[in-house]
């Protein structure tokens, strides 16, 4: 194993609480009616290219991808387009969806191969590798949900020397990259070639947290095995911190290398993927599988039965929530995704979709917002700041409005952790303000850079 | 169908809060008292006490009167200042100052500015510093420690001065030198300059909070351990210190006390490592508390061996807690991927 490496600016280690760690991915079983956003990823919504009565095929392109950073949609299931319309999705607004009537049996759309059997040789090219990506809508499954085509299409001028593998899971609650990393670890490794081969270069870094030693073992074991297969590729252990697993810090831990200020990682010559989205670039490449399925996290410290299901993306939450036991009582907060990033909904009926890696049910005493006292300048928040902000300061300014200092202390670099609202003692909502900062801030840059 | 709160992420929290923090400040300040009280006996209780009440009592009225904002009485900061304020002062001291102490740092300290985190001053050391330049007589009488269960020899004198106080004294005469003063009255003499060692175990005179070095760095360990303070104005302070007054003694021997002495004597392992460390007035950055330190060192050194008073360290404290936002200022956290245009 290699020594353990971390950031080392910042950072926090909230309570780990990841019950559903052993608990093996269970196929979940499709309603009668799923409800498909055309709205899976960062950017512009898909266009929608089937109307009220076509019927649609497992995998049958649904939506294209519209402008630049926006990605396919396909059909996760066989059946008749009851509508299209709108739904509350995740961000709690009303977005444009497709409604399909199910039929029994999936008839899978042609060209796609049915197996579970692994596919080890990659026949496609460089080139087609990001052309294939691009077609089955892969976005980043961590929950930020960036099309994955435009990470791995480098750039001219730039090379790309590292793959990295995000696999550090930092969020606490979250196990379903874990357990795709101990069911699905050949296909894995085949997906991280594929990256490798995608972006030109011989070398993949897996980063994983210390807290999942059975996927470190066996990931390096199976590496072992198959020195052939999977030449090149490194299992680098990491500690476990928050935000160990973002893409800055995870550069930064496993080359050493910062991402400049307003730039993106392939200044560093790293390519940063998700586990979940490196399995699903396996099945988009090996068996022309476009992403219409993922694994969700359902727990929470009062959920019965914490469980990881391989659920096809339309879902709506409420059928897993029932299936790991059902809404306990004392559930005041919903939130979609993890405790430190993700985001909080309204209702249940939420359908998932690729950026869905938790549902995660929290009680008012895990959840509540404590009484805000004043700040006591303890500096904790720029302690845990893996960004080097001043997160007081920032919350300060942007409360005053005064977006010239909030440009000055780099508001713009905040990456949204949270770790200085989880640490402030004096249980002041840093985040909420430096996310308002940050985008009137960008708001301004984005106006004056038009002029 | 059930709506479910809508907040913006992180959904937990540490669950750290001012009142935690504050308590564990005064839980490491418990080793200490309890020396107090076993060198001093009642008047160090009667004063802690009523020093905490008074600080307490003041918070509330004028919360309630002239603010009229929310209670913040309950977060523990009032009771800690008071318990430091009392610290500071001899255990002979009249009832009556150490309210008008007490009312003076909360009030003027404190909650002029407007409460907890806002004061730019360390409100228990404002109180301190106005009782000294008023009552100097009161605030520099020091009674000779009387333990409650005497552990070899002890010392007959009723009063005496601080070891630093009778440095500062006894080098004024002609001719006297420091080994003439500590041979004077070292244990041969009136017992009131004690050994090293006795030093660091409290037995001799001060303000009852800072006698004890032991007791201190005891709570003062507990308190970097549990991550309320770090480890850094303190060293700094000490380091600053010790240089500083090695220096001197290196050059003339005869005029300036060795540097071990000056750690152990007076407040200086109080204000370092429970004065200087209060977050609300001190830097962030841990460049900046090594600034920070550095110069409350110097100030301290300066006034100890050149000033009017024997002791300089609530003023050092004061006047870098003065400097503090400027220090915030020039001394930012380095941002992540951001470098800085070298100087050509």
């Amino acid at each position: 194993m290699n020594p353990i490496k971390t950031f080392l600016k910042g950072g926090v280690h909230p309570e780990e609480n990841k019950f559903s760690a052993d608990q093996p991915i269970q196929d979940f079983p499709m309603p009668k009616q799923i409800i498909v956003p055309l709205g899976q990823c960062l950017g512009a919504p898909a266009d929608c290219i089937v109307k009220k009565g076509d019927r649609v095929l497992t995998g049958q392109l649904i939506g294209t991808a519209k402008g630049f950073v926006s990605a396919n949609v396909h059909s996760p299931a066989t059946g008749t387009v009851a509508k299209v319309d709108v739904v509350m999705d995740h961000t709690g607004y009303y977005k444009p969806a497709v409604f399909i009537d199910r039929e029994e049996q999936d008839e899978w759309a042609p060209g796609i191969l049915v197996t579970d059997e692994l596919i080890t040789d990659i026949k496609l090219d460089g080139k087609q590798i990001i052309e294939k990506v691009k077609e089955c809508g892969i976005v980043g499954m961590g929950g930020a949900t960036f099309p994955t085509h435009i990470k791995m299409a480098v750039p001219e001028g730039k090379k790309a020397e590292y793959v990295i593998i995000n696999a550090a899971e930092c969020e606490p609650y979250l196990t379903c990259d874990y357990r795709l990393l101990l069911e699905k670890t050949q296909e894995f490794l085949v997906g991280v070639k594929i990256v490798m081969k995608g972006v030109g270069t011989d070398k993949g870094v897996i980063g994983i947290e210390t807290n999942k030693m059975p996927a470190i073992e066996l990931l390096d074991k199976t590496i072992k095995e198959h020195p052939d297969l999977y030449s090149g590729i490194e299992v680098q252990p990491l500690k476990t911190k928050y935000p160990q697993g973002g893409e800055k810090q995870i550069i930064k831990a496993i080359t050493g290398r910062e991402v400049p200020s307003g730039k993106l990682p392939i200044e560093t010559g790293c390519v940063v993927v998700n586990v979940a989205s490196t399995y699903a670039i396996y099945e988009a490449v090996q068996k022309n599988k476009p992403l219409i399925e993922r694994i969700v996290t359902v727990t929470g410290k009062s959920v019965k039965k914490p469980s990881n299901f391989r659920c096809r993306f339309g879902v709506p939450a409420d059928l897993l929530i029932e299936a790991a036991g059902g809404l306990p009582e004392d559930i005041t907060d919903v939130i979609n995704g993890g405790p430190m990033m993700g985001k909080s909904v309204s209702v249940t009926s939420f359908p998932t979709i690729k950026g869905t890696s938790g549902i995660l049910l929290m009680t008012l005493h895990e959840a509540q917002s404590r009484r805000q006292t004043n700040c006591i300048r303890c500096g904790r928040c720029a302690k845990a700041c893996p960004m080097g902000l001043q997160p007081f300061l920032l919350h300060k300014v942007a409360k005053l409005n005064d977006f010239d200092e909030t440009e000055k202390n780099h508001v713009m670099d905040c990456i949204e952790c949270g770790s200085c609202e989880f640490t402030c003692p004096a249980n002041i909502p840093l985040l909420d303000y430096i996310r308002y900062g940050k985008a009137k801030t960008g708001a301004i840059i984005k106006a004056r850079s038009q002029k | 169908m059930t709506n479910y709160t809508i907040s913006g992420s992180p959904h937990v929290h540490s669950t750290e809060n001012t009142k935690k923090i504050m308590t564990r400040v005064i839980i490491a300040l418990v080793p200490a008292l309890l020396v107090a009280i076993y060198y001093f006996g009642w008047d160090a209780l009667k004063l802690t006490i009523v020093s905490i009440a008074t600080c307490v009592l003041a918070e509330w009225l004028i919360q309630k009167f002239l603010i009229k904002g929310p209670l913040t009485i309950n977060d523990g900061s009032a009771v800690l200042t008071g318990l430091l304020l009392a610290f500071n002062v001899p255990a002979g001291l009249p009832v009556w100052m150490m309210i008008v102490g007490g009312i003076v740092a909360i009030g003027i300290g404190k909650m002029a500015f407007g409460g907890l985190g806002k004061n730019p001053f360390n409100p228990a050391l404002v109180g301190r510093v106005f009782m000294l330049v008023s009552f100097p007589s009161a605030m520099t009488t020091w009674p000779a420690p009387k333990p409650l269960f005497p552990i070899g020899h002890v010392a007959d004198a009723i009063t005496g001065p601080t070891p630093l106080g009778l440095l500062k004294e006894g080098l004024k005469a002609d001719g006297a030198t420091v080994e003439s003063i500590m041979k004077m009255h070292g244990e041969n003499g009136d017992g009131t300059f004690i050994p090293f060692l006795d030093q660091i175990f409290g037995y001799h005179g001060g303000s009852f909070g800072e006698i004890c070095a032991i007791a201190l760095l005891i709570g003062a360990i507990y308190l970097i351990c549990t991550k309320v303070i770090d480890i850094w104005t303190p060293l700094s302070i000490l380091l600053t210190v010790f240089v500083f007054t090695g220096i001197c003694w290196l050059v003339d021997p005869t005029r300036f006390i060795a540097p071990w002495y000056h750690l152990v004597y007076g407040g200086l392992i109080l204000g370092a490592f429970f004065m200087a460390t209060d977050m609300v007035t001190s830097p962030m950055t841990t460049r900046g508390k090594l600034l920070f330190g550095f110069g409350i060192g110097v100030i301290t050194v300066v006034i100890r061996l050149w000033g009017a008073y024997p002791e300089g360290v609530s003023f050092a404290i004061l006047i870098m807690n003065a400097f503090t936002p400027l220090i915030n200022k020039a001394f930012k956290p380095k941002v992540f991927g951001v470098v800085k245009p070298s100087k050509k």
